[in-house]
C-alpha cells in the first residue's frame, strides 16, 4: 500500500524534524523550573525574563514524578524543583537528589516568618537545609450541599445514602485522612513501623467496606472536578482549590474543612543535586515571593503563598470562599504533614494494592 | 567471498541499526536487570537477590492482576479480529477504487489524533451524565440515567476500538493478496460462501490474521492509558501495577522485575498462541 508508506514518511520526517527543533541549544541563561500547575503562570514568567533576562522553562508535574525524575537523573535535569515540604528530607536521605540552600542568598523578609521556620525545619537533614515554602493548601472534602448536606467528615463519604456518588483518590492523602477521621493519629505513628502498621491495617478494612459506596477512584484534577460539576458525584475528598473554582461555578458546591481537620500541605523550592544555574534559581524564589508577584500566582493557581502581605492583595471573591470553608477554629485544626521517613510508601502501597483488588 | 569493501559498506549500513539497537533498547535493558536484582534491604543499601521476582509468585495479588490482564487482552484481540475481519474483507474484496482508498482511510482518521484524546472521547460517550445515556433517555428507552463508564466492558470498547487499525491493516495486505479466480473456483466447483470462508479465505489470510493478534495482543497488554481511565474502581491492570511501583511506590526494583516479567510471560503467552495455531514467527513475518 503507497499510501502507508507514504503515511510512515510523513510521520518519520515530522518526528526528524520536532526531534531537531527540541535540540535546538538555548543561548540565553537558563532556569529549568520542575514545578506543578500554575505555580509559574505565563505573565509572571514574562515578567520575570524582562527583568533579568533568564528564560524560564517550566515542567509541570506532581509529588511523586519530581522525585522520580530526580532520581532518574541523580538530581540532574532541572535547576529548581517544588516537591511538598514533606517529601525533601525523605527522598534526599534515600537518594541524594538535592543540594543545600544557601539561605544568606534569599531574602527572609518577604517570607511569613513561622512559615519559614516550620519548612526549614522539616527539610533540614544532617544540619543541613534543604527546602524553602512557596505555596500552601490543603485537602479535605468539596461537597454539593443540597444534594449531600450531612458529609463533614471523611468517613461520612461511606454513609450508603451516597452510595455510588462519592469518589477519593487511592493515594496516600486519602489513608491520612481517613485515619483521622476514624480518631487515629497516623503521624503519631510515622516512626514506629509496626504502630503504622496497624493503624494502616484499620485504614485498609474501612476502605475496602466502603468500596461499594465509591463511584471511581478519581486520578486527576479535572476527573473530579467534571464529576461533581455534572452532578454524578456529590461528596469527594478533594483540594481546596478544586472546591473553590467549583463554587464559582455552582454556590451549592465548595470545600469544606472536615470535622477531623483538613490535611495541610506546603510546596517547597529545592535545589536539583545537579542543577546548572542555582543564581537564577535563587533569583526566581526571590523574584517570586514580592507580594505582588506572589498575588499574581494565587490568582492563577488558587492557593495562598508564603509571601508575607500577599493575601492582602489576593482577589476578594477567592478570600471569601477561603474564610468560609475555613472559620477559624478550622485552621487551628489543619494538620500539617510532618517529614515522611523514608520507607513508609511500602507499606501505604501494600494497602492501596489490596483495596484496588478487594471485591 | 565478501570483500573487504563490502564488508566495510555493510558496517555502515548496519550501524544506525545496531546503534539504535544497543543504546536504546539492549544497554536499558540491561540496566533494569540490574535494578531488578537488587533487594532494598534498608536507606541506601542493597543486596543480589531474586526476592523481586519471587514477591511476583508470592503474592497472589500480582499473579492475578497479570492473570488479568493477560485473560482480557486475549480476549481483546479476539474480539478485534472478530470485527476487523469483516471489514478488512469489504475493503479488500468487495470495494474498489476510489471508495476502496475512501474506506481505509476512515479507518486510519482516528488514529491522527493522540490515543488520550480518543479516550476521553470514549469518556463523553459513556458517562452517566454523556452522550449514549441522555439519548436513551431522551429516546424514552429508559427513565433514568446508565453508567456505561468504569467497568471492564468499557476497559474492552477502549481497547478494541484503540487496537482495531493494528487488524486491519495486516488483514487487508494478506486479503489484497488472494486472487479472485480462487474464490470463483470455489463456486464453480459447488462451494457455498462459508465453506469458502473455511476452506480458502482463511487459510490465505492466516499470515495476516497472526500477525494482526500478535500485535493486538502486545497493544493491549501493554496499554496503560485506556484501562486507567475507563476502568473502574477494581480495574487493575499490570502496566499500571509496574508504574505505581515505579512512581508512587519509589520501588525501581519492584517496578523492574515487574517488567522483566511482563516481557518474559508475554513472549510465552505469544509462543503458545504460535504454536497452538501451528504457525512460526518466520512465516508470519515472511
Amino acid at each position: 500500500m503507497s499510501l502507508i508508506n507514504k503515511i510512515s514518511k510523513i510521520t518519520l520526517v515530522s518526528a526528524v524534524t520536532a526531534f531537531a527543533l527540541s535540540a535546538t541549544p538555548t543561548l540565553a541563561e537558563t532556569l529549568r523550573l520542575l514545578t506543578w500547575g500554575g505555580y509559574a503562570p505565563e505573565n509572571v514568567v514574562a515578567k520575570f525574563t524582562a527583568e533579568t533576562g533568564i528564560d524560564v522553562e517550566v515542567t509541570l508535574s506532581n509529588n511523586e514524578e519530581m522525585i522520580a525524575k530526580l532520581r532518574a537523573t541523580g538530581g540532574g535535569g532541572f535547576d529548581l524543583a517544588q516537591p511538598s515540604q514533606d517529601r525533601v528530607a525523605g527522598a534526599q536521605a534515600e537518594y541524594d537528589i538535592y543540594k543545600p540552600m544557601d539561605l544568606s542568598k534569599i531574602d527572609a523578609s518577604q517570607f511569613i516568618t513561622s512559615m519559614l521556620d516550620a519548612t526549614k525545619a522539616q527539610t533540614t537533614l544532617n544540619g543541613e537545609v534543604y527546602g524553602v515554602p512557596h505555596v500552601w493548601g490543603t485537602s479535605g472534602l468539596i461537597v454539593d450541599s443540597s444534594k449531600a448536606p450531612d458529609v463533614k467528615d471523611y468517613i461520612d463519604l461511606c454513609d450508603t445514602k451516597y452510595e455510588g456518588k462519592v469518589s477519593y483518590r487511592l493515594k496516600r492523602p486519602t489513608l491520612i485522612g481517613f485515619a483521622f477521621s476514624m480518631g487515629l493519629d497516623p503521624f503519631a505513628a510515622y516512626s514506629d513501623t509496626a504502630a503504622y502498621e496497624d493503624v494502616m491495617k484499620q485504614v485498609e478494612a474501612k476502605l475496602i467496606d466502603c468500596k461499594s459506596n465509591v463511584k471511581t477512584y478519581w486520578s486527576g484534577g479535572d476527573e473530579i472536578m467534571n464529576l461533581l460539576r455534572s452532578g454524578e458525584v456529590v461528596a469527594a475528598m478533594a483540594w481546596d482549590t478544586g472546591g473553590w473554582k467549583l463554587n464559582a461555578d455552582n454556590p451549592n458546591i465548595s470545600f469544606v474543612a472536615p470535622k477531623s481537620g483538613a490535611l495541610g500541605w506546603i510546596d517547597a523550592f529545592v535545589l536539583p543535586k545537579k542543577g546548572k544555574a542555582d543564581d537564577a534559581a535563587y533569583k526566581w524564589i526571590n523574584f517570586v515571593m514580592q507580594p505582588d508577584v506572589a498575588a499574581m500566582i494565587t490568582a492563577q493557581a488558587g492557593n495562598f503563598t508564603a509571601s508575607l502581605g500577599a493575601d492582602a492583595m489576593a482577589d476578594d471573591a477567592l478570600k471569601a470562599r477561603f474564610q468560609a470553608s475555613f472559620p477559624p477554629e478550622a485552621i487551628d485544626n489543619i494538620k500539617w504533614y510532618p517529614p515522611v521517613p523514608a520507607g513508609l510508601e511500602t507499606i501505604e502501597g501494600g494497602v492501596l494494592d489490596r483495596v484496588n483488588a478487594a471485591k | 567471498m565478501i570483500g573487504p569493501r563490502t564488508k566495510l559498506g555493510l558496517i555502515l549500513l548496519m550501524s544506525p541499526l545496531l546503534l539504535w539497537l544497543t543504546t536504546l533498547i539492549i544497554i536499558p535493558h540491561l540496566d533494569m536487570l540490574y535494578v531488578s536484582l537488587r533487594e532494598k534491604v534498608g536507606v541506601r543499601l542493597y543486596e543480589f537477590g531474586f526476592g523481586n521476582y519471587m514477591t511476583f509468585f508470592t503474592e497472589p495479588l500480582y499473579w492475578n492482576t497479570f492473570a488479568r490482564t493477560a485473560y482480557m487482552s486475549i480476549f481483546a484481540t479476539f474480539l478485534t479480529l472478530l470485527i476487523g475481519f469483516p471489514i478488512a474483507y469489504y475493503i479488500a474484496k468487495i470495494a474498489k477504487g476510489r471508495m476502496k482508498m475512501a474506506l481505509f482511510l476512515l479507518c486510519l482518521v482516528p488514529f491522527w489524533v493522540s490515543e488520550l484524546v480518543r479516550t476521553f472521547g470514549w469518556m463523553i460517550l459513556l458517562r452517566e451524565t454523556g452522550v449514549i445515556s441522555s439519548f436513551l433517555q431522551w429516546s424514552g428507552v429508559v427513565n433514568q440515567p446508565i453508567e456505561m463508564l468504569y467497568n471492564d466492558g468499557a476497559i474492552m470498547v477502549g481497547l478494541v476500538y484503540t487496537s482495531m487499525l493494528f487488524m486491519v491493516v495486516p488483514l487487508i495486505t494478506t486479503l489484497d493478496s488472494l486472487d479472485d479466480s480462487l474464490i470463483e473456483a470455489g463456486y464453480d466447483l459447488g462451494g457455498n460462501g462459508f465453506s469458502i470462508m473455511k476452506n480458502i479465505v482463511i487459510p490465505h489470510a492466516i499470515p495476516g490474521i497472526v500477525t494482526g493478534s500478535i500485535v493486538v495482543f502486545m497493544l493491549s497488554l501493554g496499554n496503560y492509558l485506556t484501562p486507567i481511565l475507563l476502568g473502574g474502581k477494581s480495574s487493575l491492570w499490570f502496566t499500571g501495577m509496574i508504574y505505581s511501583q515505579f512512581i508512587t511506590r519509589f520501588n525501581w526494583e519492584q517496578g523492574a522485575a515487574f517488567g522483566f516479567l511482563l516481557l518474559g510471560l508475554s513472549s510465552l503467552i505469544v509462543w503458545l498462541g504460535l504454536k497452538f495455531s501451528g504457525q512460526t514467527l518466520a512465516k508470519t513475518m515472511g
